[in-house]
């Protein structure tokens, strides 16, 4: 990002730096209270430390698709959070009739290995499908045409959603493998969450490999630089965004089945927040960059569990969990007025500022 | 498009998938069953089925025109055998949802879903029917082309009358009982929730004259249209349109006058997001914070309720402005070195913090929680207390026009002009010496100038605030609307709110599928016109430019 | 199909108007009442509408309403020949929406009376305009105790839901008396409901001489509930009360006793935690949940059929607590609509606007599927009798409110 002179300090950065300040200075004496308050015992804290990376991996995989989405097309794909939900409350459906007749209790990994594909293609499906009818056809118009289109599609999907599955809400089968917790390093972790976590590791890496090592994740790096001059290379910049469609749906459908396995219950409404969230994960990490998508998701689960503890409730601010979708958005303006193009984007991006 | 020309077969499948993949949707997320109870025309065609022959004609129409290069007998083919594949597919669905039971995952798929799609016969014969309704309707569809233009727009356009006056049966029967003299023809136009046959034969025949007339006189008119119009017939036409902006509340009653204020409000939050997005090129999606502001302001200084001050809503309206310009300011601050799509993200994040702050309990005392604030003052003028629909309409009206007056002048001034070259390219824009930070600032002042005044005449409308009516959701709808209607296009922003607020809010009986509709909606406008509906001539040449984004964030941003 | 038949009706009902004309000793109608009158023509059905939240993220609890209201109207059949019909429109959830479905409602003078509203927010702005206009509401879910203060109520508005004042105190009544606890801590969603049935309860329990050890609020969508909790467990609380909705209250369930310090800690909810919706939502965890509710146990059969007949109209369970509530609310006007009705000979039908109002707040001892119902000048319709009850046992399939002997939950208060 350009700053506005060489050396000068200007009345804006005089103000901004300002701001972050303040902002920082209510943090400090908030954590210091509640510290100091002895209020938390320390695994109190590792547990809410512990909450936070689940909940921020699943932020993080949703942000992906965000990411990648912007990567390649500079578009902010709304209808991504129900893409989100698409894939997991289809699932449930089979997950159910597993249980019904036995198979998951007997074969829990195969079970969920299964649920896992049938939620990865319904997401996939569904973001191909808004991609076709929705973003293709205007790849040549104003960018915040396809925005419209894109909340356009999110209502869409949502209420067809709702009319095809009903309003109310499911609840995935519990399973006896994913009950309990377990200990590690000495923290306390429940099985789902560690899941979830390596889950969620697991499928960030693999992607990481996919767009660095393979051959189509270096065509979808050439588009995302500079699409005309891809196409020139021959790289069929169609397939690419197409492609990249269907990974990002892929991975917010595995979110969605590790999201239904930590909480439960799936509905139709059921993307909206998260993808909010992962959307801004997905800035806060650097907008259309892999690993400050996953940087990005990690961080906010974190502070939205540990924040309204640890600043607020020192200050005496009552109901301080109410707030913490206020303290995930300070956070970011935050870290966008230190480093306005995310946590890690910054070196990408002056690149072509 | 394929260089080599499809078959009839492979033409009538695509299009008859699409439409019977598209009515099949309708049944499952019962969009068919719910209103298979309304009417379009009593007695004859239920909305439901309307649905469905809407999905065979549109898809046979569309198969044959693809083939209307070819043989008029390979139009009709493909018209009858598109018809007959959503016809198919509906029989498929009728025979799968009576022989197991689907509706453990479907909700939707009930009984009498079946029962109506099967034309309350039992499953088989009802199959064979919709087969042969599915061939009926796509060789009508086919029909229509072999018609010629004139003829066919007229049949369209009776077609599309009878469906829309059926579809807003209810509510013209409210606005046509008002008028004394012709309040006995609504027994006669409708009947039940729907036309009447008569009625629905009156209003083709209205509809077929006029077009007939229309025909006639644009044939006369054919040489004088090209000629511009003089400043006399613009001030004439300007006057015809304010006298028309003035009597129609009067015209239309109360509930008409409710849904004219929303627009109103939403007007004027749209000529604000307009300066922000539209001129500046600033993507602000937290629009709503200014909005939430000006109505809180406006309700902690009038209410008794909360004790903290007892102002009339005139002395407190420049203090609820004044503080809204102020945030905007703080916002900006902030977001100044911020591009595109983070200061969307921000801005988002903005209105929520501001919405989240007025429902906390922290706040309680001062913004009454969730509880929110009562009793908010009503503006007098002289002695007439503002405090019905219809009064508050001219006060909206004022607002509006007055809003839309500054930001006209705004836009031809030097400031309008700092603006747009911003927005075109910010640092192009700094080179030729414009001053950023205050260029950005004013665009934010001003923008949250004019949602806070929208917000404190919404405080006075309802009486009563409450935190969740300043979701994201109004954000995203001023945006929406301010890009349906043309961006940066200040007639645009008001043809936009009557689509998109307006028309939503007549369309309130239809609940649950309101915003699924709204939706696609969204969807098909933006496809069919991505430069808006009305948008300003600069614009319009913009929008078939090379596609280059006109928001400023050009940072590359590489996935690694 | 009912358009079918409206042809055939269409000329009967011309027919009888005929013949009415011709009678001579049938007296034309005269309207005497002070806010107006309807006529319901012989062809004409009997318009209900609803002013309910059935679309956006809220929806559940109006549509379950909803429902209520249609199952009412199914069972009623007609009304002296005339086919009820339900229209309405969305309210949101929220006090523009409530103000705009109200104006278009009172713009509509074939309306006989009105269901709704869903949230207190919409009736505070909504009710006004409905008196303006004439009609009567019934609200099967605004709990706000300030709608039904004599210095606030608005003419024409009732409601068959409970007030938050009376359920928030038996439920600290029942805590602290009856179980003996002494520390307690509430969570509210945010909501109109919510915050002001936690306010009361923890009122009610500190007068009684209890101890509210952390007063916390969550957002409706909320899913991560732990960090909420581990923040109450500082404080080490016997109980927790949450009056949540659903999704919120079924989150806080699961989540809870999987926070280190809360393994023991007796979890207790309000009514929207009474339904098979939010079983269905909180999974095993379930089980052993208190919640208060108004005491079905006193009405045998009714509910029990009322829940099979929702599961075979719309293929679900209900979705929410209030959906009784509707029923009521409808049966109440369709019973007040049965005293002032007079009809004509041709079957015509006409009553006074006042008359209907007035016969709907004279609703006494009516046998409803939520008690008994009897309403005060104010318009509080519900019956007085609130009871807690305690999940024995999470299946969603063993919900069985009304059974004779192993009911889930079951009733713990006296």
């Amino acid at each position: 990002m350009r700053k506005n002179s060489l050396g000068r300090l200007t009345i804006t950065d005089v103000v901004m730096f300002a701001v972050g300040l303040g902002l920082a200075g209510v943090i400090v004496a908030g954590s210091a209270a509640t510290l100091s308050s002895g209020k938390y015992t320390l695994a109190q804290w590792q547990d809410l430390f512990i909450f936070g990376l689940a909940q921020g991996s699943i932020y993080a995989l949703i942000a992906l698709g965000y990411t990648l989405v912007y990567g390649v097309l500079r578009m902010i794909n709304f209808a991504h959070s129900e893409v989100f939900m698409s894939g997991p409350y289809t699932a449930y459906f089979f997950a159910r009739y597993m249980f019904n007749i036995g198979f998951l209790q007997a074969y829990p990994v195969a079970g969920l290995l299964i649920v896992s594909a049938i939620s990865m293609l319904t997401s996939m499906a569904i973001a191909l499908t808004v991609e076709r009818i929705a973003y293709r056809p205007l790849r040549k118009a104003p960018r915040l045409v396809p925005l419209i289109t894109a909340i356009g599609a999110s209502f869409f999907l949502q209420y067809t959603f709702r009319g095809l599955y009903g309003s109310g809400i499911d609840r995935y089968p519990e399973l006896a493998i994913l009950k309990g917790s377990i200990s590690v390093l000495g923290v306390r972790v429940l099985v789902t969450q560690a899941l979830v976590i390596v889950a969620a590791a697991v499928f960030m890496g693999l992607l990481y490999a996919f767009v660095m090592l393979s051959k189509t994740g270096k065509a979808m790096r050439a588009v995302s630089e500079d699409k005309e001059t891809a196409q020139l290379m021959g790289i069929d910049v169609d397939r690419i965004i197409t492609t990249t469609f269907a990974l990002g749906g892929a991975l917010a459908g595995a979110a969605g089945v590790l999201y239904a396995l930590i909480f439960g219950q799936v509905q139709f409404y059921m993307g909206f927040v998260p993808g909010i969230k992962a959307f801004t994960a997905a800035v806060l990490g650097g907008i259309g960059n892999v690993p400050g998508a996953m940087v990005g998701g990690l961080f906010l689960g974190v502070f939205e569990s540990v924040g309204p503890s640890l600043f607020l409730d020192g200050l005496g601010i009552p109901a301080p969990n109410q707030l913490k979708d206020a303290i995930a958005f300070t956070m970011l303006v935050f870290v966008l007025i230190f480093r306005p193009s995310g946590i890690l984007g910054e070196r990408l991006a002056t690149k072509k500022a | 498009m394929k260089t080599q020309p499809a078959t009839v077969f492979q033409t009538s499948m695509r299009f008859g998938l699409i439409g019977g993949g598209a009515a099949v949707l309708f049944s499952l997320v019962g969009m068919v069953e719910v209103f298979g109870q309304r009417t379009i025309i009593g007695g004859v065609v239920s909305m439901g089925q309307a649905f469905v022959a809407i999905a065979m004609l549109l898809s046979a129409y569309a198969a044959a025109r693809q083939l209307s290069s070819v043989s008029s007998s390979a139009m009709l083919t493909a018209g009858g055998l598109t018809g007959v594949t959503v016809g198919a597919l509906l029989a498929a669905l009728v025979l799968l949802g009576t022989s197991i039971n689907i509706r453990d995952v479907f909700v939707s798929a009930s009984p009498p879903l079946f029962e109506l799609l099967s034309f309350g016969q039992s499953p088989v014969p009802g199959m064979l029917l919709l087969l042969v309704a599915g061939m009926t309707m796509g060789l009508a569809a086919a029909a229509l082309l072999f018609l010629s233009p004139a003829m066919r727009s007229t049949a369209i356009s009776v077609l599309l009358a009878v469906g829309v006056v059926g579809l807003l049966a209810d509510l013209l029967r409210i606005i046509i009982s008002q008028w004394a003299y012709v309040a006995p023809l609504v027994e006669w136009v409708f009947s039940g929730k729907g036309l009447s046959v008569p009625g629905a034969l009156a209003i083709a025949a209205v509809v077929i004259g006029l077009d007939v007339l229309a025909n006639r006189r644009r044939n006369k008119a054919h040489n004088l249209a090209a000629l511009p119009a003089t400043a006399l017939q613009k001030r004439m036409r300007t006057g015809a349109l304010m006298a028309l902006l003035l009597v129609l509340p009067l015209l239309l009653g109360t509930y008409v006058s409710e849904v004219l204020d929303q627009v109103g409000l939403y007007v004027l939050m749209g000529l604000g997001l307009n300066v922000v997005v539209g001129f500046a090129g600033l993507l602000d999606l937290g629009y709503v914070g200014f909005f939430a502001i000006g109505a809180y302001v406006m309700g902690m200084l009038t209410s008794p309720e909360l004790g903290l001050a007892s102002l009339s809503w005139w002395s407190a309206l420049p203090i609820a402005v004044g503080v809204t310009v102020l945030a905007g300011m703080l916002l900006g601050v902030p977001v100044l070195n911020m591009r595109g799509d983070y200061l969307a993200i921000v801005t988002l994040g903005f209105g929520e913090i501001i919405r989240l702050l007025a429902l906390s309990d922290a706040l309680r005392p001062w913004t009454g929680g969730s509880q929110g604030i009562q009793l908010i003052a009503k503006p007098v003028v002289g002695t007439v207390v503002l405090d019905d629909q219809l009064k508050l309409y001219y006060l909206i009206l004022a607002g509006c026009l007055l809003a839309g007056f500054i930001s006209s002048r705004l836009r031809d001034s030097r400031l309008g002009r700092a603006w747009m070259a911003m927005r075109e390219d910010e640092d192009v824009a700094q080179a030729i010496g414009i001053n950023l930070v205050a260029t950005k600032l004013l665009a934010f002042s001003v923008g949250a100038a004019f949602g806070g005044l929208s917000g404190a005449i919404f405080a006075a409308k309802l009486g009563a605030i409450y935190p969740n009516s300043f979701g994201l959701l109004i954000s995203i709808n001023v945006l929406a609307l301010l890009i349906i209607g043309g961006m940066g296009s200040i007639r645009g922003v008001i043809v936009g709110a009557l689509v998109l607020v307006g028309l939503p809010e007549l369309l309130r009986e239809f609940a649950e599928f309101r915003l699924l509709v709204y939706g696609a909606l969204l969807v098909m406008m933006m496809l069919y016109r991505p430069q808006g509906l009305w948008p300003e001539e600069a614009r319009k040449l913009e929008a078939h430019g090379d596609g280059d984004n006109s928001n400023g964030d050009q940072t590359a941003a590489i996935p690694a | 199909m009912i358009e079918r038949r409206l042809p055939g009706l269409l000329v009967l009902g011309c027919f009888g108007a005929l013949l009415a004309a011709c009678a001579p000793a049938a007296k034309p109608y005269e309207c005497t009442d002070k806010i107006g009158c309807v006529t319901i023509a012989p062809a004409a059905s009997v318009h209900i509408a609803y002013a309910l939240v059935v679309a956006g993220p809220d929806a559940v609890l109006g549509t379950d309403s909803k429902r209520g209201v249609e199952i009412a109207i199914d069972d009623k059949g007609k009304f002296r020949g005339h086919t009820i019909e339900l229209t309405g429109e969305d309210t949101g959830c929220n006090a523009e929406g409530g103000q705009a479905a109200a104006q278009k409602l009172a713009a509509d003078k074939t309306i006989v009376a009105v269901i709704g509203t869903s949230c207190s927010s919409e009736a505070r702005v909504a009710a006004p305009i409905l008196r303006d206009a004439g009609l009567t509401m019934i609200s099967p879910s605004n709990t706000a105790p300030d709608l039904t203060k004599p210095e606030k109520h608005v003419d024409g508005y009732m409601r068959t839901a409970h007030n938050d004042e009376l359920q928030g105190a038996v439920a600290a009544a029942f805590a602290y008396t009856t179980k003996g606890i002494k520390k307690a801590a509430t969570i509210h969603d945010g909501s109109i409901y919510s915050q002001s049935l936690a306010e009361v309860f923890a009122k009610k329990f500190v007068e009684l001489g209890g101890e509210i050890v952390a007063g916390e609020a969550v957002q409706p969508n909320d899913t991560d509930m732990r960090p909420v909790l581990t923040n109450i467990s500082a404080g080490k609380p016997e109980l927790i009360y949450y009056p949540c909705f659903t999704s919120a209250a079924a989150f806080i369930t699961s989540q809870a006793k999987e926070v280190p310090g809360l393994e023991t800690v007796q979890l207790m909810g309000a009514d929207p935690m009474y339904s098979v919706d939010y079983l269905k939502a909180a999974g095993e965890a379930a089980k052993g949940v208190w919640n208060s509710s108004p005491d079905f146990s006193a009405f045998a059969g009714g509910y029990k059929d009322f829940l099979d007949k929702h599961q075979k109209k719309y293929g679900e369970a209900p979705l929410s607590a209030f959906h009784a509530h509707g029923y009521d609310g409808a049966n109440i006007i369709f019973a007040a609509l049965e005293k002032v009705v007079v009809a004509d000979a041709d079957g015509t039908l006409h009553f006074g606007r006042q008359a209907l109002r007035d016969a709907m707040f004279a609703t006494k001892d009516f046998k409803g599927i939520t008690g008994n119902l009897s309403c005060s000048a104010t318009g509080d319709c519900s019956d007085t009798k609130i009871a807690v009850y305690e999940i024995v046992n999470a299946d969603p399939a063993s919900w069985n409110p009304t059974g004779a002997t192993d009911t889930n939950p079951k009733k713990i208060s006296q």
